[in-house]
């Protein structure tokens, strides 16, 4: 498939992606975003329109696999703009407001000592996206959406 | 204009080279952090990151923020897995054996020199 501009997507026309992981396997969260990250250049989306995307494509893949035991990140891109979803069986989250405040983490040790569990992962989707919602149950899992917006023109 | 490079910067700071640049890549700043979301949302393209993290998460991060190279400080070297995702990645990685905060401040002072240069 080639692609020559975002344009190119039309009004109605839309790529969708999809990405398994399994908890502690950061080196396809990795990879999942890099490539989200390629396919939207060459789409032709602009510099800070992927930065951002990239950025919470990144943070919500690594909340998956230091946190879940399995999930899926799905990203649906139009010319407008862009959609994430990340679904994962695991813990869920027993207090969003906490989760959401920065510096807060449940991370343990370990993942702290490779530079995760700053709390800060979803203060960082919620700077970089347009929009967020996060929908979960203790003990099933967690349900995160957020959303870039491509200004006109 | 004289561009300072990934190669200035390791012959003139004595830095390892644990992948190599396929290209002269230009340096145009630098950002200095350990928790990868920090540096995922404010490294920026171009500029060379320090950190004292060797596991191969910094390979995606390098790869995703589109820094100039990782310079991993304070003695310590990556991971052999680091080193191959790095190589896969193309990823420029690089050790010093100098703590974080005087690399920092030896590249600090080379990129004023340049700007000097090259602003007058």
């Amino acid at each position: 498939m080639k692609i020559y501009g975002r344009q190119c997507l039309g009004k109605k026309a839309f790529l969708e992606l999809e990405y398994q992981m399994e908890g502690r396997d950061f080196s396809v969260a990795g990879t999942a975003a890099s490539q989200i990250k390629k396919m939207l250049t060459e789409v032709g989306f602009e510099p800070e329109i992927i930065r951002r995307t990239t950025v919470v494509a990144y943070e919500a893949a690594m909340n998956i696999v230091i946190h879940a035991f399995r999930g899926r990140l799905l990203v649906h891109i139009e010319a407008d703009g862009i959609g994430l979803t990340a679904v994962d069986e695991g813990p869920g989250i027993a207090d969003v407001a906490m989760a959401m405040q920065e510096g807060y983490s449940t991370a343990s040790p370990s993942i702290r000592e490779m530079g995760f569990g700053a709390g800060m992962g979803l203060p960082n989707i919620k700077r970089h996206a347009d929009g967020m919602a996060i929908e979960t149950r203790v003990g099933e899992g967690t349900t995160l959406k957020a959303w870039i917006i491509c200004k006109k023109g | 204009m004289r561009q300072l490079t990934l190669n200035d910067l390791a012959e003139k700071l004595q830095l390892d080279f644990h992948t190599y640049p396929l290209e002269a890549k230009e340096v145009t700043g630098g950002y200095v952090g350990d928790l990868l979301s920090d540096v995922m949302a404010h490294a920026r393209d171009g500029q060379v990151w320090l950190t004292i993290q060797v596991h191969e998460n910094i390979v995606a991060v390098a790869l995703l923020t589109n820094v100039a190279g990782v310079i991993i400080t304070g003695g310590r070297k990556p991971l052999p897995e680091t080193v191959k995702r790095a190589r896969e990645e193309g990823v420029v990685i690089l050790s010093s054996k100098l703590p974080t905060f005087t690399l920092g401040g030896k590249i600090y002072r080379l990129l004023e020199e340049r700007n000097a240069l090259v602003h007058g």
